[in-house]
């Protein structure tokens, strides 16, 4: 798509783009080439030497457990924050679009937490959760179990899934719900009238009808999963216990910042870069499509 | 409604009552530990109704942090917070609009260039360059400042699009009307579409507000003066050790303060914020 | 006010795909031209080239002394109102009308007479302070009108100004147009694809055709002596019948046939539709042998009430002949 109409100026434009493109050439471009760079590198333990080690860094990732089973950690609490994430939103979107009294208020009342920051939300399910004193850890307690997810790998992934979701379903939720309401009354009315039922229509007509939306909100909580939930992580269980929640993200802050260890911190950052990019490509083939209909 | 099925009616409103309250429940927890005294907390289980501590516990964060871990006052730190959280959607929409404008309404030469070396940030969120920008911050003397804090994070694709987008949507007449009455381009800009991009700028605002108070590794990166921490890093900061060494009491009436803005934002600005959501669908 | 000179003007957009062969016409100082043709003619391109709004490839315009060929809009002295108004949404009918003044620099008080002065004619002194919005489809159109015409240009040009209205307005619009040039007397480039706006606003009109001129006259002239087959079949509502007869095509006008006895045709046709218009009736046949000569005859009112082979009859001084190859006319 062009403009039909253009002014015409010599340099009035790059004044224009200049202080973007400064911008990004200095904080994106730059950084970026440097952890192609450094991905390359071998640092010494002082940080004083460093040696041109090609591809070693990278092999040397892909044959460390920990690495391995980062990544696998990594696609579990993905899966697991997007699904629950998705289904809850759709069942509360779809009440909503049900209702009509206090919709407005229920809407209010359901988007909130996308004000909280990922970290807090971390704080707030962790301190519901504390092994001690949590007031949840008190009532699972009286139920037989045994909560401690400083020690346990398992419990303290479900926290953590628990604040992802948490704080993702009030963005579904709306996403969902204007979705929903997109869908024309009059098909709704039509299948009523061919005899099915609210839960046929659902899966018959609503669902398939969102199917575009219920992708593109896939592809973004994955992103969300992978990259926003930082704060999760680092205000909870900081990757523990063992390595049961050191997702990709965190573990090239960890290698990077508190281990210290450049190049392989920058090789993870190079595999990261191509799994965002990937994902942006699908989510992009998707705005495609998506124009097309 | 299709047909009328009560009982389907309350199954609805059950589910939507009680999602709504599972949602704010932490919220409320959060609140009644702001308002006890450490004792009350440490007595399991937690009484479920506010304590008396409301006014002591929020002074004591406001003005001197927390005592066991970090001594910042939280007054400050939203000071900071509340500089970020402005400084990066007017930065970010003031440096987008003008790159938008240039590529929708001029032809020059590497124009299409420069709109993908824009659009490809997409694809290098901070998360996946950490070291190397910290270094950068650190080589130009930004550690601990504001411009540290906010400049690398206006640079955005997202709003670039979405002023893009927008300006696509204007009838190509009315750059033609203003033309043949005689303005520049920057009349044009300043006088047709600035005021035309009012209700896109809100929407971004809300949105781009939220996103500035609730950055998190980047401060974290890059602040290690207790004076330049943020409100969201200070409640991190807080927390010292396994649970019972925390003073939750402060670190919940702090963690209240951090939400209190963002969701006030939310709340009070709902319509642009759904607008924004949706429009910039990131 | 000033003439403005069209001098085989060319408008190419890639070596490949040319939208104006050369267009001259010279245009006198207060005339009011309509530029007349199909959508895609090119006819808007051609307007927008006088505005400054398009490059022109090659050829020269010229408003009065000056050849305009590289000054912006701004330098040109022209004011434009546009199809779809082109009305600043954020600004009141008053700022709409204003702003290019201000670009100006006019004074304050001198932008304020010459905006009552215009509000005046075009009555929307009781809407100045709305914003476009609030105004109907026609107060919308004249707002238009107004900003054109505060400025006191030497040419208006006018892009399809009245095809967005509905069709009684149009009317009403096309009588203001006419009594508003009679009484600033500025120089108009008028474009339609209406052939009645054409009729009833031009003094002079250009019929463009695929890029080129086909005919340049005064509207009654180019009705009754079509230059091409394509204005022929272009201009009256049904056009021009056009026969095949001794290697030539015969013109003749549905209202210059009238019934007679079949002894007498001089045409006969086998009817396919009646369409009673009230005040007179329109036929639809085609010549007997072959079904793709189509002709349509007006006739009074109660003229013809069943289908069937209709006798047709005209006068010699009525017929027009167009060369089939070139579709020029050819006079006798």
């Amino acid at each position: 798509m062009e403009k039909r109409v253009v002014f015409r100026s010599a340099w009035l434009p790059y004044l224009l783009v200049a202080p973007q493109l400064a911008i990004t050439v200095v904080f994106f471009f730059w950084p970026a080439a440097q952890a192609v760079w450094y991905s390359f590198q071998l640092q010494d333990a002082f940080g004083l030497k460093t040696q041109f080690v090609g591809l070693q860094n990278f092999a040397h990732l892909f044959r460390d457990h920990n690495y391995l089973e980062s990544f696998k950690v990594t696609a579990m609490f993905s899966a697991l924050v997007a699904f629950f994430g998705i289904a809850i939103s759709l069942l509360l979107a779809t009440m909503a679009d049900r209702v009509l009294r206090g919709a407005m208020a229920y809407k209010t009342l359901l988007i909130w937490p996308y004000a909280v920051a990922p970290a807090i939300a971390g704080v707030l399910w962790a301190f519901l959760f504390a092994p001690s004193i949590g007031i949840v850890t008190y009532v699972l307690k009286g139920w037989g179990v045994d909560w401690n997810w400083i020690i346990n790998g398992d419990q303290a992934m479900l926290l953590v899934v628990i604040a992802s979701v948490w704080k993702e379903i009030s963005y579904n939720f709306l996403f969902f719900l204007a979705g929903l309401q997109s869908i024309p009354k009059s098909l709704i009315e039509a299948a009523a009238i061919d005899g099915a039922g609210p839960a046929r229509r659902f899966w018959t007509i609503a669902f398939p009808l969102l199917s575009p939306t219920t992708f593109f909100l896939l592809v973004v909580n994955i992103v969300y999963a992978f990259f926003d939930t930082f704060g999760v992580i680092d205000a909870t269980t900081q990757g523990g216990p063992g390595q049961a929640t050191n997702i990709l993200v965190y573990k090239v802050y960890h290698d990077g910042v508190k281990a210290a260890d450049l190049g392989g911190s920058s090789a993870q950052s190079v595999i990261l870069m191509f799994i965002v990019i990937a994902l942006t490509v699908v989510q992009f083939r998707f705005i495609e499509r998506k124009v097309q209909y | 409604m299709v047909e009328n099925r009560p009982w389907l009616t309350v199954f609805s409103h059950a589910v939507l009552i009680i999602g709504a309250i599972t949602i704010a429940f932490p919220l409320y927890v959060t609140f009644v530990a702001s308002t006890l005294t450490l004792e009350q907390i440490m007595q399991v289980p937690m009484q479920l109704w506010p304590g008396d501590q409301l006014i002591a516990n929020y002074t004591q964060v406001l003005t001197g942090g927390s005592t066991t871990g970090s001594k910042a006052a939280v007054s400050s730190m939203l000071v900071n917070s509340l500089v970020i959280a402005l400084v990066i959607p007017l930065g970010k929409m003031a440096i987008s609009v003008i790159s938008a404008f240039a590529i929708v309404y001029f032809r020059f030469p590497l124009r299409m260039f420069f709109f993908w070396m824009i659009f490809v940030t997409l694809m290098l969120p901070v998360e996946v360059r950490i070291i190397p920008t910290f270094k950068v911050i650190a080589d130009l003397g930004m550690l601990n400042t504001y411009a540290g804090l906010t400049v690398p994070l206006i640079a955005s694709a997202t709003a670039t699009f979405l002023f893009r987008q927008f300006f696509m949507t204007i009838p190509d007449e009315l750059a033609e009307a203003a033309r043949v009455d005689g303005a520049s381009p920057m009349r044009f800009f300043w006088d047709i579409v600035l005021p035309l991009s009012k209700t896109i700028m809100a929407a971004l605002f809300v949105i781009q507000f939220i996103y500035g108070w609730n950055q998190y590794l980047w401060p974290l990166l890059i602040t290690t003066d207790e004076s330049m921490y943020t409100t969201v890093i200070g409640i991190k900061r807080m927390i010292v050790g396994s649970d019972a060494a925390n003073e939750w009491n402060l670190i919940m009436a702090t963690a209240i303060l951090a939400m209190l803005p963002p969701a006030l934002v939310v709340m009070l600005m709902q319509k642009w914020f759904v607008k924004g959501l949706v429009e910039t669908e990131k | 006010m000033a003439a403005v000179s069209l001098r085989d003007v060319h408008k190419s957009y890639t070596p490949e795909l040319k939208v104006i062969h050369g267009v001259s016409m010279e245009i006198e100082d207060g005339e009011f031209i309509v530029i007349l043709g199909p959508s895609g003619c090119g006819k808007s391109t051609l307007l927008r080239m006088v505005a400054g709004l398009e490059t022109i490839s090659a050829g020269e315009i010229a408003i009065g002394e000056r050849v305009v060929n590289d000054l912006e809009p701004k330098d040109r002295d022209i004011a434009m109102v546009f199809q779809n108004y082109a009305l600043y949404p954020h600004m009141s009918v008053y700022d709409n009308m204003a702003y290019g003044l201000r670009i100006r620099g006019l004074s304050r008080e001198e932008i304020s007479v010459r905006v009552k002065k215009a509000a005046d004619i075009l009555e929307l002194g009781d809407f100045l302070k709305r914003k476009p919005r609030a105004l109907s489809g026609g107060q919308r159109q004249r707002v238009a009108m107004g900003r054109a015409i505060v400025r006191e240009p030497q040419v208006f040009l006018f892009d399809e100004p009245l095809s967005n209205l509905d069709a009684k307005l149009r009317v009403q619009m096309r009588g203001e147009l006419q009594a508003l040039h009679r009484r600033l007397g500025t120089t108009s480039l008028f474009v339609t694809h209406d052939q009645v706006e054409a009729m009833t606003l031009a003094q002079r009109m250009i019929v463009i055709n695929a890029g080129r001129a086909e005919q340049i006259g005064a509207p009654l002239e180019v009705y009754a002596k079509p230059a091409t087959t394509f204005v022929a079949g272009f201009l009256g509502s049904p056009p021009m019948n056009l026969i095949p007869r001794e290697g030539k095509l015969l013109g003749i006008r549905p209202e210059h046939l009238e019934p007679c006895a079949a002894s007498d045709a001089l045409l006969t046709i086998d009817v396919d539709l009646i369409e009673p218009l009230g005040a007179d009736t329109v036929v639809y046949g085609h010549v007997g042998d072959s079904e793709s000569v189509r002709v349509a005859a007006r006739l009074p009112a109660h003229a013809l009430t069943r289908e069937g082979k209709l006798a047709l009859r005209y006068d010699a001084a009525n017929v027009h002949w167009y060369d089939p190859q070139s579709g020029r006319r050819i006079d006798t």
